[in-house]
């Protein structure tokens, strides 16, 4: 199983190998990863189909709980099959529909790695390893929507998506330690067992809050559905494939794999519904002011999003069951009419509903596909959509407060009819055409993806008993927690539903008719999205770099001083922080042992302060810079008389080298003109004395506190029996704890690379550097030496 | 004075003083030996890598003041920046070790039998020397390429 999962992730780097070696039959080749892992997770049907569920665990973080365990069961073999199915047309269709472009090894690499981390995404059963994988499918969606990264709409588009998707996964992840908080465990078998334990627990509401905002970013719910339609920047087949098929239908995924943990609740409904159907009417209202084929469909999917967040927020057997029926009827549709607009596209060069025309005669395959799933999406017997639009208005019928989700639901079922047959058919049978060039049918692997959906789609509406015993029935028995007998769906006769279903039909079909006359009316509202929660983003996005801007402006001032004075008041202030924390009773730091201070340490003492006064009062740097070293060589030698030879001796290395390099900057520093003035003094003073005191403080409260002898007894121990040395100090260094010192090693690297570029590339621009380079606010004119 | 001594690249004023250029000579190979002597014997007395390191950065810098930045280069035969990397890659090399022999990232290895005047050999050892190196080549590189400006 973790092969399955893993193959994406690896086939996608050698694919620009496999680009380059196969050309023209690239298309062909690369189609054979998502076909093989179909047929393997179709192998898999008969034991789903005997209500098995089957577990993959593998270890990964054991002691954090966290493991790549996968689950197999009707959901994630729904998702799975799904995923695979439709990406072999999408690996079909993209070698046509970008051949020739130079980077189509890197597609095809950011499209097998988006399908490994959809397949990860559907088969994780533990959280953790699910939010990875989530948050994968959104670094992957940011490379394909962005593919095109030529143009800056593109770019824009997929820094849109990124973000939304982003932060909807940080709220994702916190929902998922709250979870882990509340029930102990990462793995969702275990949490569907302790799923009372959620219910109860104070943290529920937040959680469902949390995992509510991840699910809705990524299935682009209200307010969050901006995005999708601005991802259709990207190259039509990722539109396909993302923004159709799988990725959009993520969030779905997780609010039906988490309803048996979280579900069915008054709270999980009073959030859900409302959710889905404000989406739902959102969707197919901003719809109808569209002409941009792949805009129409973007904002259809939405509004079916949002029908199926409904429909999981009713949380019952039926909505369920409606739910996976209208979920894979849309996936098998919508990806159909997304490739037919990306072959129109192709072929004549536009978009434009309005200015498209005639074109059924020119590309009959197309157009046997287009109206598959245009019949689908309409809902006309006895195509799957048929059965979904039966089974969502069944449930808004018998579900809660009718009155108001059937409108709802009709309403949105005539803008997906009217919709669908706009993209679908229109191109095809409307008698005027505005467009360039002759258009034909493309190449085989671009026409087989939409007529073979729209066939697979006509199939499971004639068939629909084997397929709800094969993949719905388990599906939804996996998103209840005690699934009773779930029926077939059956012919009533007439009914309510059937009617709606009819009455949805007609005025989705009045609304085909007359949209060319109602566009003129609505295109007054094509820009109505522009002031809705897109604004926001735009909004937060112009804050942040607003806040980013003066944030840096004021710590990255350039100014040596200013760098030090925040580098040192922030130390002093946590430093005070711990010692105001830990309660210090400053009447035990009296020193107690003036007795004990020998004389020659009194003297060092008086050297050390001398040098110190001469250091700060020093009229020249040369003065400066040698009692400061006198100051340094004083500490030296006070850790010799404290028996520590090993720091003396690297102090005085230190020292000494210190020396020199600040003589040999000095020569090439212009003289001080003008020094800094008396406040800027009385400034750094203050700096430099809190700094003092609080280190002062700070060695009294170490020295006096009673230590913790088992840390030394373990070196002193343990040096040479495990480490075979008898310096402790450097065998701490290399060895107990090599690993801090290789980290230091690389940081003083790079420090090292940091100085020279830094004058390598400072002796470009001028040979003196401007600016004060220490001390006060020096200004300095050329000195020749 | 001191200036001029290091007036390593100012023109014409070069004052090259003859007592400091003869005791460099003889005590940068003695400072040089002792960088060798305080590395090796670092892991069971006072000493060690970094402080090896220090030392010996400071006689190729004496001898950059005795002489001048062009003929420490000469000496030195390698780039700073080259015994940087060199460094890095011992250390990380002898990390290394433990893991192809089954054992957790960067445990000490130890050979059996003791060299004569090193003594035991292990990858600590060899650790110390990458830090000797890193060191040598971190300080070089800054105090070279600041002189030669």
């Amino acid at each position: 199983m973790i092969v399955a999962v893993v193959v994406g992730f690896v086939l996608g780097l050698l694919a620009p190998l496999v680009v380059r070696v196969a050309r023209n039959g690239t298309g062909w080749i690369t189609g054979l990863v998502p076909i093989g892992l179909f047929a393997y997770f179709a192998s898999f049907l008969n034991r789903i189909q005997a209500g098995e569920t089957l577990f993959f665990p593998y270890p990964w973080l054991s002691p954090l709980g966290i493991g790549l365990s996968f689950r197999l069961d009707g959901l994630s073999l729904l998702f799975a099959l799904l995923i695979t199915g439709i990406g072999t047309f999408v690996c079909l269709y993209s070698a046509g529909y970008l051949a020739g472009h130079p980077d189509l090894g890197k597609f095809y690499g950011a499209l097998f790695a988006f399908m490994a981390s959809m397949l990860g995404l559907v088969l994780s059963d533990n959280l953790v390893a699910l939010f990875v994988f989530w948050e994968l499918t959104s670094v992957t969606s940011y490379l394909l929507i962005g593919f095109d990264s030529e143009r800056e709409a593109a770019r824009r588009a997929a820094l849109q998506a990124l973000l939304v998707t982003g932060a909807g996964g940080l709220a994702l992840l916190a929902a998922f330690v709250l979870m882990q908080q509340a029930a102990g465990s990462f793995e969702i078998a275990i949490l569907v067992e302790r799923s009372p334990d959620l219910r109860t627990s104070p943290l529920y509401a937040a959680i469902i809050f949390l995992v509510l905002t991840g699910a809705a970013t990524k299935s682009a719910q209200f307010p969050f559905h901006f995005w999708l339609p601005n991802a259709m920047e990207a190259p039509t087949p990722v539109s396909t494939y993302l923004h159709a098929a799988t990725m959009v239908k993520g969030g779905v995924y997780l609010l039906a794999r988490l309803s048996p943990v979280l579900g069915g609740t008054d709270l999980w409904r009073d959030w859900l519904i409302p959710l889905g159907t404000v989406t739902m009417l959102t969707g197919a209202w901003l719809s109808l002011v569209q002409v941009d084929l792949k805009r129409i469909l973007a904002h259809t999917t939405v509004g079916a999003l949002g029908a199926c967040v409904l429909l999981i927020g009713m949380g019952t057997q039926g909505s369920l069951q409606a739910c996976m029926v209208f979920l894979l009827a849309h996936g098998l549709y919508k990806g159909s009419l997304f490739l037919v607009a990306g072959i129109v596209d192709h072929e004549t060069g536009t978009r434009n509903a309005a200015d498209l025309g005639r074109l059924g005669r020119a590309m009959p395959l197309t157009c046997i596909g287009a109206l598959l799933a245009a019949l689908s999406s309409a809902g006309v017997y006895p195509f799957l959509g048929f059965l979904g639009k039966e089974l969502l208005y069944e449930s808004t019928l018998v579900g809660f407060t009718p009155v108001l989700l059937a409108p709802c639901a009709v309403a949105a079922g005539i803008a997906f009819a009217g919709m669908g047959a706009v993209v679908g058919v229109r191109p095809f049978f409307s008698a005027q055409g505005r467009f360039s060039g002759q258009p034909h049918d493309p190449s085989p692997g671009m026409w087989v993806g939409p007529v073979l959906l729209g066939m697979v789609g006509l199939l499971f509406g004639l068939f629909h008993g084997p397929l709800h015993s094969a993949l719905i029935t388990p599906a939804v028995r996996s998103c209840i927690l005690q699934a009773g007998d779930i029926p077939t769906p059956s012919w009533h006769g007439l009914d309510v539903k059937l009617a709606l279903s009819a009455l949805s039909l007609l005025m989705g079909g009045a609304l085909y008719w007359k949209w060319s006359a109602l566009r003129g009316r609505l295109c007054r509202w094509r820009n109505v999205g522009r002031y809705g929660p897109a604004a926001g983003y735009d909004h937060a996005l112009c804050l942040l770099e607003a806040f980013a801007r003066r944030q840096t402006r004021f710590f990255q001032s350039g100014r040596l001083n200013v760098y030090l004075i925040i580098v040192i008041c922030t130390a002093v202030a946590l430093l005070a922080c711990a010692l105001v924390r830990d309660n210090i009773s400053f009447s035990d730091l009296v020193l107690q042992r003036w007795a004990d201070v020998k004389t020659y340490e009194a003297v060092i003492a008086a050297i050390l302060l001398t040098a110190t006064v001469v250091t700060v009062r020093a009229q020249s740097m040369l003065v400066a810079v040698v009692a400061l070293g006198v100051v340094g060589y004083c500490v030296a030698v006070v850790y010799l008389l404290f028996s520590a030879p090993d720091v003396a001796m690297t102090q005085f290395a230190i020292e000494t080298l210190s020396v020199i390099l600040l003589m040999v900057v000095l020569l090439r520093l212009p003289r001080l003109r003008t020094f800094s003035t008396s406040r800027q003094r009385l400034r750094d003073a203050l700096v430099a004395v809190s700094a003092g005191l609080i280190t002062t403080l700070l060695v009294l409260v170490v020295t006096t506190q009673a230590r913790n002898p088992k840390l030394a007894d373990f070196y002193a121990r343990n040096s040479l029996v495990l480490a075979k040395g008898r310096n402790v100090v450097n065998v701490i260094l290399v060895d107990f704890r090599g690993f801090d010192t290789l980290g230091e090693i690389t940081v003083l690297a790079v420090a090292a690379i940091g100085v020279y570029s830094l004058v390598k590339l400072g002796s470009h621009r001028d040979r003196i550097p401007e600016g004060p380079p220490f001390g006060g606010e020096a200004r300095g004119d050329d000195v020749s030496p | 004075m001191i200036g001029r001594a290091f007036g390593l690249s100012c023109e014409g004023c070069h004052m090259f003083s003859i007592v400091l250029a003869t005791a460099t000579r003889f005590l940068l190979p003695l400072l040089l030996l002792l960088s060798v002597y305080l590395l090796v014997r670092g892991h069971n007395e006072p000493g060690g890598g970094f402080v090896g390191g220090l030392v010996a950065a400071s006689a190729f810098s004496l001898y950059m003041i005795a002489f001048d930045v062009e003929k420490t280069r000469r000496l030195l035969r390698a780039e700073p920046r080259a015994l940087v990397g060199a460094g890095l890659l011992v250390a990380l090399g002898s990390a290394g070790v433990s893991p192809v022999l089954g054992k957790p990232f960067m445990t000490g290895v130890w050979l059996e039998r003791t060299l004569p005047v090193v003594g035991k050999v292990g990858t600590p050892f060899l650790f110390d020397v990458g830090v000797y190196l890193v060191v040598v080549g971190v300080c070089l590189m800054i105090l070279l390429t600041v002189a030669e400006e």
